[in-house]
């Protein structure tokens, strides 16, 4: 018997007040406890082998997190702050003074929102989220600021796992099948820089693939499959 | 609502069927389907017989009627309207004083069961339309409210489903159509989340003694316990996997 | 649209602490036992221009009924019967979180479980106010007017609903040839036929606890409230449960028998606080 091998893997899928038996890890804000045993608060695929237990949950939010990188969407800006969709319940709030790094000795131009348009996507990090008030964001930091290459593609945020994949495969088979430079913003949105249209085409269809498919088995090989088919049939 | 009927001479025929054919303790067909409309964040199309309500959600998300956030929970807006197609005369668009109870009832139905403190500061919208009425609205509003919130992924401490018993010929019956409802000596929906074992709309409009109603509750749980496990179906089914 | 209410009066810890821990030792705040309603006190006939009305104290809730009887048409489906209206006010002087306006979800919850429990056990004799079927009868227009809240102005309007019907008497009429009616608003003579009398019971749930009602407070801290409606004979005539929490099918069973118990003590202070009202008056 290959001891290495996850043996009779059980999956199923579990529904809200459904007990999930056997599992021990906190797994966050999906997983609540009644009557003395934990249970599913959304709709979630349960793999259960001899060793552990896991909960993927099937459906839920992107919940922001100190410290966390998005891409947001400007929607609006008041007289000080841009307001991002960060694909949440929560608004971000970027603040004219922090994208021109006025702490750091920077200076706000006359113009400021001809720099950050309604439309734009931006890379921030979360700063600041409690309970009281909307997400803070920053762009002060390495790789953060308006997006200005490529496209972003947004996915359900309980997608993300599947899109990096264990240990990163999924992600590494996308970069080296297209050619292309995937960065997985934890918010659920993906953004594409490819060396040209069409092979940005075949990563946007690989990204929603992995999003409708992500329960079934085998997907690395398939994604795989996938790119290489159309990168032959359009000649790429 | 619809007066144009006439009462019938009897409920209950000789051989213990209702005027539908049922047997007392029998449920209308009842079809649950989820993930009916592109743009609600979650959604439900709920039939139980003739009687037909579809749900939508929204959010959480920040609302506009930020007067009636909460700072420590998500809130709930409820509500509970009828079509004007949906009953026999048409009824007008404007929200009456029964709908507006109703939209409390179904939302206090709701309220237990959503991990609320999960969304500060948010909204959790839920829209129920009622498109056809046959008896028991309310409780199949309830069951495709929660079904809605499940496919649209809001945290619940369990589903709920909800159903009426009514009282027609000194028989305690079960899922009561309009006319066992208008003409019957009792209405009563009741509304619980089985995994949870949680009672969340219980009322009575008639008169029962409380034995009949003991009987009655246990009647509606043993049934609601059914709608759920077809509740979780629906959502189930919505998804492909490869189960082992 | 239903919202989860945003305006109500926050409890502090140290209160709703103190609180549960005196349910524990059997005793509430007011030291009454878990089981027992507050003092009740009914004026009747203090609407002059009413048909029939009454004033109701029920610890400091404060609710005022008025009934007027007025000529009209009766229902199409029911044209042998008179016509009755049940409408509540939460007039804002009564607490401050009842916001002016009209009324809105929790005033019409209110005169909807009231109507229910007068209507589906026939109450009022509505055959008996019918002037001529299918086109005249006497509409009984039920107004309730909760002017100071400190919990459960169900069980409180209620009772100023049965004291005011008990109270209540039609004018006397006359119909000219050509069919009109002429109302002697001023000759109030007949007596309004009850076939019943109807109390409302409402419990709370705090915890483990079920309460028979529940002042402001408990009703603030309360988990979940349960109103059932009684005739005299046990029969239950209505229910309502309201609030965001919910029950175990065993604490619905305690609730509905702890209400029942209560009903009684209800009808019997109905019957003394209407003896002292006529003493008084």
């Amino acid at each position: 018997m290959n001891s290495e091998k996850p043996q009779t893997l059980r999956r199923y899928l579990v529904a809200p007040g459904e007990v999930i038996e056997g599992l021990n890890e906190n797994e966050g804000i999906y997983v609540f406890d009644y009557g003395g045993v934990r249970r599913a608060a959304v709709l979630g695929l349960v793999e259960a082998s001899q060793e552990e237990v896991n909960y993927i949950p099937l459906k839920g939010f992107y919940f922001p997190k100190e410290g966390d990188i998005v891409i947001g969407l400007v929607t609006s800006h008041g007289a000080a702050n841009w307001f991002l969709d960060i694909n949440s319940p929560y608004t971000g709030v970027l603040s004219v003074q922090d994208f021109f790094g006025v702490k750091q000795g920077g200076r706000v131009p006359d113009d400021p929102f001809s720099y950050l348009k309604i439309g734009d996507y931006v890379k921030a990090k979360i700063v600041a989220f409690d309970r009281t008030r909307d997400p803070v964001l920053t762009v002060q930091d390495k790789g953060l600021g308006r997006v200005v290459e490529g496209t972003v593609v947004t996915v359900k945020p309980v997608k993300v796992p599947r899109i990096i994949g264990k240990k990163g495969s999924m992600l590494e088979t996308l970069r080296s099948s297209t050619g292309c430079d995937f960065f997985v913003a934890v918010n659920g949105r993906v953004h594409i820089t490819c060396p040209n249209e069409l092979l940005q085409e075949i990563a946007i269809m690989a990204i929603r693939m992995i999003e409708e498919q992500s329960h079934l088995a085998g997907l690395t090989r398939r994604i795989k499959e996938f790119i290489e088919e159309e990168r032959k049939v359009r000649g790429v | 609502m619809s007066r144009v009927k006439q009462r019938p001479e009897r409920f209950i025929d000789e051989t213990g069927r209702r005027l539908d054919g049922r047997l007392p303790d029998e449920m209308r067909p009842v079809d649950i389907k989820v993930g009916v409309l592109s743009n609600a964040d979650g959604s439900a199309l709920v039939s139980y017989g003739k009687t037909k309500v579809i749900a939508a959600v929204y959010g959480p998300r920040e609302p506009p009627q930020r007067f009636a956030i909460l700072p420590d929970r998500a809130s709930l807006f409820v509500r509970y309207h009828m079509a004007p197609f949906s009953t026999e005369e048409r009824k007008s668009p404007a929200p009456t004083r029964r709908e507006i109870e109703l939209s409390k009832v179904v939302r206090e139905a709701l309220e237990p069961v959503v991990l609320s403190e999960l969304f500060p500061r948010t909204a959790i919208e839920v829209y129920v339309e009622v498109l056809q009425s046959d008896g028991g609205t309310r409780t199949a509003s309830v069951t495709a409210a929660s079904a809605a919130l499940a496919d649209a992924g809001i945290p619940m401490k369990g589903l709920v489903a909800g159903v009426a018993v009514g009282k027609v010929d000194g028989v305690i019956v079960l899922d009561i159509n309009e006319v066992e409802d208008n003409f019957g000596d009792a209405d009563m929906p009741v509304a619980a989340a089985p995994d949870l074992g949680l009672i969340t709309l219980f009322q009575l409009n008639g008169v029962m003694t409380i034995d009949e109603m003991q009987r009655g509750i246990d009647m509606a749980l043993k049934a609601i316990s059914y709608i759920v496990e077809k509740e979780k179906e629906a959502l189930k089914g919505s998804i492909e996997v490869e189960a082992e | 649209m239903s919202y989860t209410p945003y305006r109500l009066p926050v409890v502090s810890r140290v209160k709703s602490e103190s609180l549960i821990s005196m349910l524990k030792r059997g005793l509430r705040s007011d030291q009454r036992d878990l089981v027992s309603p507050r003092n009740i006190t009914i004026e009747v006939g203090v609407i002059g221009k009413a048909n029939g009305s009454a004033l109701v104290k029920l610890g400091k809730t404060q609710v005022l009924v008025g009934i007027k009887i007025e000529p009209g048409k009766p229902f199409p489906d029911t044209p042998d019967e008179g016509v009755l209206q049940v409408n509540s006010e939460l007039v804002p002087m009564a607490s401050p979180v009842f916001e002016p306006g009209p009324p809105d979800e929790n005033a019409i919850e209110l005169a909807r479980v009231i109507d229910r429990s007068l209507r589906d056990p026939k109450a009022i004799d509505l055959k008996s106010l019918v002037i001529r079927p299918g086109e005249k009868a006497w509409v009984v227009w039920v107004d309730v007017y909760v002017l100071d809240y400190d919990g459960n102005y169900f069980d409180a309007s209620m009772l100023g609903v049965m004291a005011a019907l008990m109270n209540t008497k039609l004018p006397e009429y006359e119909e000219t040839e050509s069919g009109e009616l002429i109302v002697h608003r001023d000759k109030l003579t007949t007596p309004l036929k009850l076939n019943k009398r109807v109390v409302l019971v409402t419990t709370a749930k705090i915890g483990d606890y079920i309460v028979v009602d529940p002042n402001l407070d408990e009703e603030l801290i309360a988990d979940a409230r349960l109103t059932l409606a009684f005739d005299e004979e046990g029969n239950v005539v209505g229910a309502q449960k309201s609030s965001i929490g919910g029950y175990t099918r065993s604490e619905l069973s305690r609730a509905i028998e702890v209400s029942r118990k209560a009903s009684q003590i209800y009808f019997k202070l109905l019957d003394q606080a209407l003896q002292l009202g006529k003493q008084a008056g």
